[in-house]
């Protein structure tokens, strides 16, 4: 208690700090005042008296301030003074205090950005009730995160761990309000998805697991707060209203709260509509199909005392039974439990790597403008040898000293810090808003919250303490004595000092980041330039969803083959092609295929996996595919005649061990038809740049129907131009259809956005790391050259030519510069087998990479020596020693 | 003058707590009052006695507050807290032990050690 009263009334005596000294004047005053009165009463003159008064009481200053002392408030009041000195001084060294809080701002700055993107995406759990006992389900050994219906079912039915299980799929609609179609993100979940993750709605209600009765029962609606703000105009009176999904009408029935945006954290839906509705939204219902795991997700939260192990145990013991029961359609069911915001490793997995990695790199840059802090902090400190020696020689103890120091290192922490948070904050709110590829409806929701304010405290402290340590010792070794009579300290020049280690780490650092960002630049550009299986330029894309407009089966190719008539019509035309499905677009269709001597059709036995793309005849013309081998598909290719299939070069090897002896073979789909091989194109990319050549094969769209479509429009000379004509013909053909027209190079954004983006931060960092080394490098060699001003005048007054001036100036900075390269490029070749995962053909194995990390690093160390080489050359010794 | 006792260290605060436990006094009252109780023995040097007062204060054992002296100038006045009566007593006692040991000390004649 009384430790607390004392500590209240230091802190309050602080802050009335001005107020309590003129209370003491008062005092003291009213005292001298009092003994003047007595002293006139026994009959001094009043001013005598007071004078008298005056000198009996003694050195008033000196009395204040033991007062003051007394009163309490020292430990405080001398680091406000510390505070204001500190200030004092930075003010007086603008050049210093301004590079050292730049330094500071940028490495604290990219921190922060890292782990606000970290936190949001990785650490924040998804907004719903009781986070923590929200688990995905995992299946197989590579952890695929989708499952079907029926299994969904049994999982929800016969697991003993969960308080309940909902599912839910990603899918497009076309939305008609009344005025104007337009197509809109949507969850399709089961009923029971809102009452099993515990949302209650901000308007309206929701559905419930009661709400179904078999397929396409429950034509609902409930929007999220963002989609009602920004096309309901927040009109509460939506509830209860009937719009058109897919030309089919639904209720709305409510509104979610805006905090819960769906259960994806980079995904942001507009509406959720439940999962028996399949048919309608999607044109298709798969929701009876045990071997078609069209569900993105399942998900629930964990019965209270119920571990994760038991849940998987539990689970695991279903997938056993699911085994057993549908050998044709489930193999492989072990499961694992996973945090469905990233939806599992899927998303998460290479999202986590990059992340950790990025903030490896931003934790390296903070380090090196720690390292590059404490050489200017540890140059400042010999340069202020004088004073500190005078101070210790007054009195001070050292310990005062270096409380001064680490105050200043402070201040310049908070302030480099405070800067840092302030363009970190802008950047994260500027990626929250940030859609970064248009239709679709991915966002980086990555707003600072308060661990990201409080990281960035902490790093700013921490590393104003190491800055701040590295003069430590040079201030304790500090002999007054000595520094003030031969005017600075005669330090030994040692081999290797702590402060070369800093260096040459720092440069490493920067030679590392210059490395990994210049071989994630030449992979993307070689993944620009690679062969994709198609031609993206030169060609336009027409992209709809047959079911939004509500055709369906046998409907769609006539449609579609309406289109593409159409579309080769239009003037500058030369091909037109669809495609349910566009190579390098989110996720391919993927199944399983046998080889043609298999009866037995259960998922161990399938001879691979392999991509699927349903294509009109002239898709391979239209898509610049090139044909190896045999013929492509023609009109008559349809449900009256054999099942037929085109497949890539990959396929070839992988089923029938040759490309040659594909044409003519027959293989096994998972429902047991035999397919004929007309033809052979060479493979492509399918899912991602990065990825190793993968098995793909195309069937006609009219024996296999879908309501994807894709058109790709071949044009002769700019597509732009082609492009109005292409629109009015679609409209022509029907008014009320929802489509994308693009160039398929815009299309290609998506494909690219990852590595897109792994470079732009690698560059990022990189160009910082750079500037930090420049200055690292230019603090050094200026300061040698500073140190050694006397000797070189010396040296050039006894005859010394430039050069070997120069070698004497710089040739220690050099040296450092050439082992710190030489370090980090090597650390660099070993840190690009991580990049590989994310760019194509990242490889550090390529002339033009390791030249360039050669020329960076010579064009740095040539910008950080120009000027100290400057100052070195035009020493007139003359001068110099005179002055001396 | 030159027959007033130098102050042993330590014992301003106990003569401050002293003077002020037979009622309030500003700073100047306090000198006077232990000249008084003192008979004017002890040398005290008339600042010094202000770092006394506030650390007094800050330990808690005094209280001040401003209000008008006899010749109605304005002052601050001290008084005993609960804690400043206690310890008053306290070092009394201290202080009564401390003379008695030395004083017999001193005192002993050879034949009695």
């Amino acid at each position: 208690m009384r430790v607390l009263d004392s500590l209240r009334f230091r802190i309050a005596s602080l802050f009335r700090r001005s107020e309590m000294s003129a209370e003491m004047d008062e005092e003291l005053r009213a005292h001298v005042q009092l003994r003047a009165d007595d002293l006139e009463r026994s009959g001094v003159a009043r001013a005598e008296a007071e004078r008298r008064a005056r000198i009996e009481f003694g050195g008033h200053v000196k009395f204040k301030e033991e007062s003051r002392e007394a009163a309490g408030g020292t430990l405080l009041e001398s680091l406000w003074m510390d505070l204001r000195f500190a200030l004092r001084m930075l003010r007086k060294s603008p050049g210093f205090t301004f590079v050292a809080v730049a330094t500071l701002a940028l490495g604290i700055g990219a921190n922060s950005v890292v782990f606000g993107v970290l936190n949001a995406l990785v650490i924040r759990p998804l907004h719903v009730p009781h986070a923590e006992s929200l688990w995905g389900i995992e299946r197989g050994k590579d952890k695929a995160i989708n499952h079907s219906y029926p299994d969904y079912l049994d999982l929800r039915e016969r697991n003993r761990s969960f308080e309940d299980l909902a599912a839910y799929n990603v899918t497009a609609v076309g939305l008609d309000t009344g005025n104007n179609p337009s197509s809109a993100w949507i969850l399709e979940t089961t009923g029971n998805y809102f009452d099993a993750l515990g949302i209650q709605p901000y308007l309206g209600r929701f559905f419930h697991a009661a709400d179904e009765h078999g397929p396409n029962s429950a034509p609902y609606i409930v929007l999220t707060y963002a989609y009602w703000h920004s096309h309901f105009q927040d009109d509460r009176g939506v509830v209860g209203r009937t719009v058109q999904l897919n030309k089919h009408p639904f209720t709305i029935l409510g509104v979610a709260p805006a905090e819960f945006r769906g259960t994806l954290l980079i995904v942001f839906p507009d509406f959720w509509v439940p999962i028996v509705n399949q048919e309608q939204l999607e044109g298709k219902n798969v929701l009876d199909a045990r071997g078609n795991r069209g569900i993105l997700m399942v998900m629930g939260h964990l019965k209270a005392g119920v571990t994760t192990q038991q849940a998987v145990a539990d689970l695991n013991s279903i997938g056993t039974y699911l085994e057993k029961t549908y050998p044709k359609d489930d193999g492989n069911m072990t499961f694992a439990l996973t945090r469905p915001g990233l939806a599992g490793d899927w998303l998460g997995k290479p999202l986590r790597a990059f992340l950790t990695g990025l903030l490896m790199l931003a934790g390296l840059i903070l380090l090196a403008a720690c390292a590059n802090l404490g050489t200017l902090f540890a140059a400042r400190a010999a340069d202020r040898s004088k004073e500190i020696a005078l101070r210790l020689a007054l009195g001070s103890s050292p310990g005062r000293i270096l409380r001064q120091l680490f105050t200043e290192a402070a201040v310049i922490s908070l302030m480099g810090g405070a800067l840092g948070l302030w363009g970190s904050v802008a950047l994260l709110r500027a990626l929250s808003v940030w859609q970064p590829l248009p239709a679709s409806p991915l966002q980086i929701p990555v707003n600072a919250d308060a661990n990201v304010y409080i990281v960035a405290l902490v790093l700013s402290l921490v590393s104003g303490l190491l800055f701040g340590v590295v003069p430590v010792r040079q201030v304790l070794h500090t002999d007054p004595y000595q520094v003030i009579k031969s005017g600075s300290t005669a330090t030994k020049m040692r081999r290797i000092t702590a402060r070369d280690f800093l260096l040459v780490a720092q440069v490493a650092i920067c030679a590392l980041l210059v490395t990994s960002s210049l071989v994630a630049v030449r992979g993307l550009v070689r993944s620009l330039h690679s062969n994709f299986g198609f031609e993206p330029r030169g060609a336009l894309l027409v992209e709809t969803s047959l079911s939004m407009s509500g055709y369906s089966g046998d409907g769609l190719p006539v449609m579609q083959k309406r289109m593409i008539d159409a579309l080769k019509d239009v003037p500058g035309v030369q091909a037109v092609g669809s495609v349910d499905r566009l190579p390098l677009y989110y996720g391919a269709n993927g199944t399983r295929v046998f080889t043609d001597d298999t009866s037995d059709l259960r998922p161990a036995n399938a001879a691979a996996s392999v991509m699927v793309y349903l294509i009109s005849p002239e898709y391979f013309d239209a898509a610049r595919t090139s044909l190896l081998a045999g013929r492509p598909f023609s009109w008559h290719d349809d449900k009256n005649s054999p099942r037929v299939a085109v497949v890539n070069r990959e396929f070839a090897s992988k089923i029938f061990g040759s490309p040659n002896k594909a044409v003519g073979s027959y293989f096994k789909t998972k429902d047991g038809s035999r397919v004929q091989v007309v033809g052979l194109v060479e493979s492509g990319k399918y899912e991602s740049l990065a990825e190793d050549p993968q098995p793909a094969m195309f069937f006609p769209f009219q024996q296999v129907p879908s309501s994807e479509t894709s058109m790709v429009v071949r044009v002769n000379g700019d597509p732009q131009q082609v492009g109005a004509a292409v629109k009015s013909t679609m409209q022509g053909l029907d008014a009320g259809m929802p489509f994308t027209l693009r160039t398929w190079n815009q299309e290609l954004e998506s494909a690219l956005f990852p590595s897109r983006m792994a470079t732009l931060s690698l560059g990022a960092l990189g160009a910082m790391g750079a500037m930090l080394s420049v200055t690292g490098i230019f603090g050094m060699a200026a300061y040698s050259v500073s140190k050694r001003l006397r000797e070189m005048g010396i040296r050039m007054a006894l005859g010394a030519q430039r050069r070997e001036v120069l070698q004497a100036a710089l040739g220690r900075a050099l040296k450092l510069l050439a082992v710190g390269s030489t370090a980090g490029l090597l650390l660099g070749i070993l840190a690009s087998r991580v990049l590989s995962a994310i760019v194509y053909q990242a490889t550090p194995r390529d002339p033009v990479v390791l030249g360039g990390v050669v020329v960076a690093m010579v064009v740095l160390g040539l910008v950080a020596t120009w000027i100290p080489a400057q100052r070195a050359l035009s020493v007139n010794p003359v001068i110099l020693l005179r002055e001396e | 003058m030159t027959d007033q006792a130098q102050l042993l260290p330590g014992t301003l605060d106990l003569l401050i707590l002293r003077a002020v436990s037979l009622g309030p006094l500003h700073g100047y009252g306090i000198l006077l009052r232990i000249g008084q109780i003192s008979g004017n023995a002890l040398l005290i040097e008339q600042g010094a006695l202000y770092p006394g007062l506030f650390r007094l204060v800050r330990q808690g054992l005094l209280k001040a507050s401003w209000g008008t002296s006899d010749n109605n100038r304005r002052a601050k006045f001290y008084e005993l807290t609960v804690a400043g009566r206690k310890r008053l007593r306290q070092e009394t006692a201290n202080w009564n032990r401390l003379v008695a040991a030395i004083g017999s000390a001193l005192g002993a004649q050879a034949e009695e050690v």
